[in-house]
């Protein structure tokens, strides 16, 4: 393992490599079993309906949960003695996370940019590039859906990340908002020095965005591959949905 | 980029502490109503207009009937003003304070009325041949009136108003209600302020889910805390201060003690609640258990630790046990050092007991400190 270990740091074929992972909560097995593995630049989306493991995967991968089960390397290294160097790799947006609603936007960014020891010019780029400028002075309590939305976007973009994880980033947000997000992040996309994994509810944020697409049900990875591919696995469908009917008798999103 | 505005430390408790003065709730709370309660509970036990009796006289005979008057209606009639049934008295004394004495002529049934609503304390049948006085005799206030109107009946004004040679007013400074009381609120703030300040800021971040995001960053979490402290501290002192210039110019009160021992125990204080704070905050996410366990913590010690009234009208075997709370340790040094003059050697040994308090609490907390 340990021979592995130091080929996989020298080459970096994968930016992220989970291998067998397992994770249980209690009596729930939310995470069965999954192996993974993401390259450098590229975008991947994780579907899947709720409970199918999606958030606890990413969670592993954010360091916040930890495997019972299999190892994740990220970089070729694991979180358990590189917490330091992989917090400074990853940037990432949880599932509802609500900031302090009486900070301005950019005393939120300001904050979080001092963890990472960057100052205001770093602040004003991301603002910039999330276009929220003339939203700086605003209360996050005063933003709308996809203002914060687009604002915990910054804050995960602030360390120029090697990984970046959104937990649906776009949940909740009507068609424009969801697009500006969309545009963001096929900007950064463009400059090819970050990974995407990205967990969504809508298929086609997965095929906008996404180079692979992984879908994922009760634990486990049912399909992988280009949009392209999966579709064409088992015979041919014309939707994720009706594929994923196909395997288990359910639709994908109810 | 070495500013001390890029510093974590200096940004989050920026932030804690723009999260705190941009509450108009929190301001009214932490500044505006201790000093409303101070004024409060300080006008109405410091009896400036002396003694106030009142009594109801339900009367067995008629006035116009010389014939059978009785000892409290000559005295009423000679000595009282009477507007419509009522009798009031004003008798000075340069000793015991003045005193008003107010009579209500009224029914049996209406009488009854006055003394369930505290209208009235005692409850007079006046008959020519003696006259029967209705009071709970476990009512200091009630045997005072009694006292009072029983005297005056019997030998006139002159009851109240005859040279007290033995009686010598104490007019020190520390003695009266407000003395008690300012030293018990101040107490009082620095518990609230912790475990509400410190306990329910964390517990709602984290049912936020921002302690998890914070901690997927490199901040460093005793940063997140230290600041979390630091802005309640320097926000306990402002409040704490404005309490005491309140009370110093409206009320006189000043600080007799040492000052180096008042604020050695107003530090010490705010380690102890702010460990406490820590320790019940550690683990849960939601915000209406955090509600409970900070209301179960402060309640208590508010009622028995002696900020309103003093603790000794507990039961014997109690007081060890309410001794040796963390507030009732604050409050009875602040009081030895407002109202008795203690200095640094009477309450190092407090001060030390509540660092110790603080302290492991703290470090227990942090144990079992959930961060997501």
């Amino acid at each position: 393992m340990n021979i592995f270990h130091t080929h996989r740091m020298t080459n970096l074929e994968y930016i992220v490599e989970v291998r067998q992972v397992k994770k249980s909560f209690k009596e729930v097995k939310a995470v069965k079993g999954v192996t993974l593995s993401i390259r450098p630049g590229e975008y991947l989306a994780l579907l899947g309906p709720n409970g199918a493991g999606k958030t606890t995967l990413v969670e592993m991968i954010e360091g916040i949960q930890h495997p019972d089960e299999g190892e994740i390397f990220i970089a070729g290294k694991q979180w358990k003695n590189h917490q330091q160097e992989l917090h400074q790799m990853i940037g990432l947006s949880l599932q509802e996370t609500r900031f302090m609603d009486k900070l301005t936007a950019y005393e939120t960014m300001r904050l979080f940019a001092s963890f990472y020891k960057l100052n205001s010019v770093r602040v004003d780029e991301v603002f910039k590039l999330i276009g929220l400028e003339e939203k700086k002075k605003a209360y996050v309590d005063n933003l709308s859906g996809g203002q914060r939305q687009r604002l915990a976007l910054g804050i995960a973009l602030l360390n120029k990340p090697k990984i970046l994880l959104l937990d649906e980033p776009t949940t909740g947000l009507d068609p424009n908002a969801r697009r500006e997000i969309w545009n963001i992040l096929l900007d950064l996309k463009k400059e090819k020095n970050t990974s995407l994994v990205l967990t969504s509810h809508y298929m086609e944020e997965a095929e906008y965005l996404c180079d692979r697409i992984v879908i994922m049900d009760q634990g486990s990875i049912l399909a992988e591959g280009t949009l392209q591919e999966i579709l064409t696995l088992g015979g041919g469908h014309r939707s994720l949905d009706e594929l994923f009917i196909s395997l288990t008798g359910r639709h994908l999103y109810e | 980029m070495n500013k001390i505005t890029n510093h974590q430390l200096y940004r989050l408790i920026a932030a804690h502490f723009a999260e705190i003065i941009r509450e108009p709730s929190v301001i009214f709370w932490g500044v505006v109503f201790p000093i409303l309660m101070a004024w409060g509970l300080g006008i109405a036990f410091t009896q400036k207009g002396g003694i106030q009796a009142k009594l109801a006289i339900v009367k067995m005979v008629s006035e116009s009937d010389t014939v059978r008057k009785t000892k409290l209606t000559d005295f009423l009639i000679a000595n009282a003003v009477k507007k419509d049934s009522t009798y009031s008295i004003d008798l000075k004394n340069e000793k015991l304070g003045n005193a008003k004495v107010t009579f209500f002529e009224t029914s049996w049934s209406n009488a009854f009325t006055l003394l369930k609503k505290g209208k009235v304390s005692v409850i007079i049948e006046d008959k020519p041949a003696s006259s029967k006085y209705y009071f709970d005799p476990a009512n200091a206030e009630a045997k005072v009136a009694y006292q009072l109107a029983s005297g005056l009946s019997e030998l006139g004004p002159v009851f109240y108003a005859a040279n007290q040679s033995g009686v010598e007013p104490l007019t020190l400074k520390g003695t009266r209600y407000v003395d008690f009381l300012i030293p018990g609120l101040l107490a009082m703030g620095i518990m609230m302020a912790c475990c509400w300040g410190i306990s329910y800021t964390i517990i709602d971040r984290r049912s936020k889910k921002l302690l998890r995001r914070m901690v997927a960053t490199p901040m460093k979490k005793s940063n997140f805390l230290l600041a979390l402290i630091t802005a309640r501290f320097t926000m306990n002192v402002a409040e704490s201060l404005l309490l005491f210039i309140f009370a110093w110019l409206y009320f006189g009160t000043g600080v007799q003690g040492s000052w180096p021992a008042l604020m050695l125990i107003f530090i010490a204080g705010n380690i102890a609640f702010s460990g406490i704070s820590i320790l019940i905050s550690s683990y849960t996410a939601n915000t209406e258990v955090g509600n409970g366990i900070i209301n179960a913590i402060v309640t208590p010690m508010m009622v028995v630790s002696g900020v309103f009234f003093s603790y000794h009208n507990f039961p014997d075997w109690t007081i060890p046990v309410i001794q040796y709370l963390p507030l009732t340790m604050i409050t009875d040094s602040f009081r030895s050092i407002f109202n008795e003059g203690a200095g640094l050697m009477d309450v190092w040994k407090e001060a030390f007991v509540l660092t110790t308090v603080g302290t492991v609490s703290f470090v227990i907390g942090m144990k079992i400190f959930r961060w997501y």
